[in-house]
């Protein structure tokens, strides 16, 4: 399969003499497009935009009939054949004619990263555009157009239909990322990654506290669109490429697959009840944004034989990866993800595929939300007496954590025990980030321990947000 | 196949193959699926129980799916609906869904079959017959009160010119909204009436539109939000109806128009004087703006979902029959006058204190007033059976033969 990493071909730039004619035409006509302050993404051909043309088109087609303008151009046997199909190509005419003003969504009653960021000027420079694969601003953000907002969680609004989408709809998603990830612009800075485990110290907890540990990301295959964009095709490789990657793990790490649609009952009981398992999505945050079509041709889930790393393929993201153990040996556990992150990678070059990743975001995922390490390293942890201080929740944010219900995202807790993890993603590497877990966990349950002794608990000073 | 995606002149010259997508929604990156092979792309349907997947067969789909409709809409969108949800239960859902009214042409192959299937073996050559003069409808104004408490008569419009639910833009939408309510604000006498956008009702005309059972919400089935018809809910939505409160008209749910005309009591007679007034005064208005219904002589009027094409009417009344409901034949009598049944709360819902949703199970291939009819003297017919069923008679001889 080697044309489809192949730029050249895999994105098509041919145009015919009678393309290239109406393009001048239009060039002619077109304001000064807006120039994106960015490098070009220098690895691909360069990306088909249609800056304006929809502006000029309607300023054509109100001026003069079609006719006469196709006339112009010279295209006489295209004309006569154009006023033989009446209303179709009637139709697609008046489609041309809806300004951006006509399409621009009503975010009035909406709160989340998109509708803060989208303006009528940027939706208008925006809107004709399409990535190499034919993915537009609208379908980006049609998640956040149907979702006006979780009242106590500003989400994001929209995702990325493949790799380009990050760059060819920049005005948008720049400052979405810059919003959800405090402030990182991601025109100045670059994210660092770092995979090597052997950095972590003090990695052991207390399991008197802590019950369960846990470290998750999410890899996308380069060249292949993402979930919300993928065709059954895309979505069936990406199964093949990460199961034969997967099936060359050895050791501790070796492992089966386990197809969504061709799971026996009984595995699927068992997959439930060790919380492997995961469902059709059903939040509309997901559906609307079309990650959940086809449901659930290529989905799976791969687990190896000691139950401590899986891999879910084709649900959120191509594939997430999960290292987890019960106790409180965070260490191990990322150690162990560092250690079969790496080796799938290896895997899948061998096979001639990477993963997406630049310099700029990290490691490319379908949500702006999991840009740069897409890690989420946290415990499900007992801290009766810190739950109830009042303030629990600014230790938290001081410390950079967040918490969850036992149920994962938009879980309430059950009894004393939490889901506590970091917060951010992009800016800091995985070490870092892990660390930051491992240290903010610690300290938590030193407050745990000085309650119960009777003493007080200080509240710590903030973390910094970006290295320096 | 080396597809040259700024082809867009070929719209014009072949009228099928449009090699540039135009709208916003939808599987458009058509092109670049090409670049696979046929049984890479072809959808698993093997646990599927639907119109389509009966039909779609990987040659088929092969063969149709380089296609797009002057819109954009390409075979994988038509089909979405029905690969995301294998099937129903107790009803052989359709499957899919047409993005326009070129759908339809484009994809001929695909549901010529499904609409046979779906419409009682009618053909491609067969010709529909449109029939609005409610004169021609015999009787209808005296069914017994006691056991018909309510009449309604509904069926969708499409505005030509524009693309349907699951394929348009806001803009499309919006524009929809803006010609439906400017030619039902034009009406007047008993169809003067008054339009609430969804997204600008206030929480007291909300109320009220749901104690008259005249609100519709967002779509929750997975059979309509698959299709892509909940889509930037709740703009360009609406309910629009008369100062009686006995015509009404939903604005961009899952068709451009649904009229309603309903009242409670048994008087069908009058409820479908009034649909069929009311919809040809709503008809010119349209044809003046130049945006008349989409409709043509084989398939009738053009709507979303296949199963509703033809006259798209659904007639049928709320109507007590506990005893009859209970009777080992009432399903087979339901078929034999061509009617079906639902529950009070509409399709896929249960009947409550034995009052059922009676109404035709046709929608293609027969005239409205023709369906009407059959409602009206079905209808007639299971209340009759009902009351000698009270006396304690056998009904055994009344059952009707297959109409």
């Amino acid at each position: 399969m080697s044309w489809n990493r192949d730029p050249q071909r895999r994105f098509p730039c041919t145009r015919s003499p009678l393309t290239l004619q109406i393009e001048r035409l239009w060039t002619e006509l077109q304001d000064k497009p807006s120039t994106a302050s960015r490098p070009p993404f220098s690895t691909y051909p360069e990306v088909k935009t249609h800056v304006n043309m929809a502006n000029s088109f309607t300023r054509m087609m109100s001026g003069r009939s079609t006719a006469v303008l196709l006339a112009s151009i010279g295209a006489g046997t295209l004309a006569s054949g154009y006023l033989l199909c009446d209303s179709s190509a009637a139709a697609a005419e008046r489609r041309r004619l809806y300004p951006p003003s006509a399409d621009f969504p009503d975010l009035r009653k909406h709160n989340n990263c998109m509708a803060a960021a989208l303006t009528p000027t940027i939706y208008a420079r925006l809107r004709d555009k399409t990535t190499p694969n034919n993915w537009t601003l609208d379908h980006c953000i049609q998640t956040g157009v149907d979702n006006p907002g979780h009242p106590f969680i500003k989400t994001v609004g929209m995702v990325a239909g493949d790799e380009e989408s990050y760059e060819v709809f920049a005005e948008l998603f720049d400052p979405v990322i810059k919003d959800r990830h405090n402030g990182y612009d991601c025109h100045t800075m670059k994210h660092p990654t770092d995979l090597d485990a052997s950095k972590i110290t003090s990695g052991m907890f207390d399991e008197r506290y802590v019950l369960s540990s846990r470290v998750r990301t999410g890899r996308s295959i380069r060249g292949l669109s993402l979930p919300p964009a993928c065709t059954r095709s895309e979505r069936r490789e990406v199964e093949r490429v990460a199961v034969t990657a997967l099936s060359g793990l050895k050791g501790d790490l070796a492992g089966r697959y386990y197809s969504l649609g061709d799971m026996s009952d009984r595995e699927q009981q068992q997959l439930i009840e060790e919380h492997f398992l995961f469902d059709k999505p059903v939040s509309p945050l997901l559906t609307s944004a079309g990650m959940a079509r086809d449901w659930p041709d290529a989905r799976g889930i791969w687990h190896n034989n000691e139950k401590n790393f899986l891999i879910w393929i084709n649900e959120e993201d191509h594939t997430r990866v999960i290292s987890m153990e019960k106790g409180g040996n965070m260490k191990r556990v990322f150690e162990r993800f560092c250690r079969g992150l790496k080796q799938v990678e290896h895997l899948i070059q061998e096979r001639g595929w990477e993963f997406m990743w630049n310099e700029r975001l990290g490691y490319i995922l379908t949500c702006p939300s999991n840009l740069g390490t897409g890690l989420r390293a946290g415990v499900h942890i007992r801290l009766p007496l810190l739950s109830r201080d009042p303030r629990f929740k600014k230790i938290l944010d001081n410390l950079r954590l967040q918490k969850r219900g036992t149920g994962g995202v938009d879980s309430a807790a059950t009894g004393d025990t939490f889901d506590i993890s970091n917060l951010d993603r992009l800016g800091k590497s995985e070490v870092e980030l892990t660390q930051l877990v491992i240290d903010g966990v610690n300290y938590l349950i030193e407050c745990e321990k000085r309650l119960e002794r009777g003493q007080d608990v200080k509240i710590p000073s903030p973390i910094a947000q970006f290295r320096k | 196949m080396g597809s040259d995606p700024e082809d867009c002149y070929l719209l014009f010259l072949s009228g099928v193959q449009c090699k540039k997508a135009i709208m916003p929604f939808g599987n458009t990156h058509n092109n670049f699926k090409l670049n696979y092979k046929v049984e890479e792309e072809f959808p698993d349907l093997s646990l599927h129980n639907n119109h389509m997947a009966k039909v779609l067969t990987k040659e088929m789909y092969g063969k149709i799916r380089d296609r797009q409709t002057p819109s954009g809409y390409t075979v994988d969108d038509v089909i979405q609906t029905g690969v995301d949800n294998p099937g129903h239960p107790f009803i052989m859902t359709v499957g899919c869904v047409a993005g326009d009214e070129e759908s339809y042409e484009v994809f001929k192959e695909l549901l010529d079959p499904i609409i046979s299937d779906r419409h009682n073996g009618y053909k491609p050559t067969d010709k529909h017959k449109t029939d609005l003069n409610f004169e021609n409808l015999k009787g209808g104004d005296d069914l017994d009160p006691n056991y018909v408490l309510s009449s309604r008569v509904r069926t969708g419009r499409s505005i030509k010119g524009f693309t349907l639910p699951p394929h348009n833009s806001r803009g499309e939408r919006r524009a929809i909204e803006k010609l439906s309510v400017e030619a039902l604000a034009s009406l007047d006498g008993e169809f003067k009436g008054k339009y609430y956008p969804l997204k600008s009702m206030t929480d007291a005309e909300q109320e009220q539109l749901i104690t008259d059972h005249f609100l519709f919400d967002k779509p929750v089935s997975p059979l309509l939000t698959c299709a892509g018809m909940a889509r930037d809910w709740p703009d360009a939505r609406g309910i629009w109806h008369n100062e009686n409160k006995s015509f009404l008209v939903w604005v961009n749910e899952e068709d451009h128009l649904r009229v309603i005309s309903m009242e409670q009591g048994g008087n069908m007679r009058e409820v479908f004087k009034r649909f069929c007034v009311g919809l040809k005064r709503i008809e010119e208005i349209f044809k003046k703006h130049n945006h008349g219904f989409m409709w043509n002589e084989h398939l009738g009027y053009i709507l979303t979902c296949p199963s509703n094409l033809g006259t798209g009417l659904r007639g049928g009344v709320h109507v007590k029959l506990p005893k009859l409901s209970t009777h080992p034949k009432f399903d087979e009598i339901l078929t034999r006058l061509r009617l079906q049944k639902r529950g009070t709360g509409g399709v896929d819902t249960a009947s409550v204190g034995g009052v059922f949703d009676i109404s035709n199970a046709d929608r293609l291939g027969s005239s409205e007033v023709e369906q009407v009819q059959l409602v009206v003297d079905g209808v007639k017919l299971m209340v009759e059976m009902e009351k000698k069923l009270e006396k304690g008679e056998a009904v055994d001889s009344m059952i009707p033969a297959q109409k």
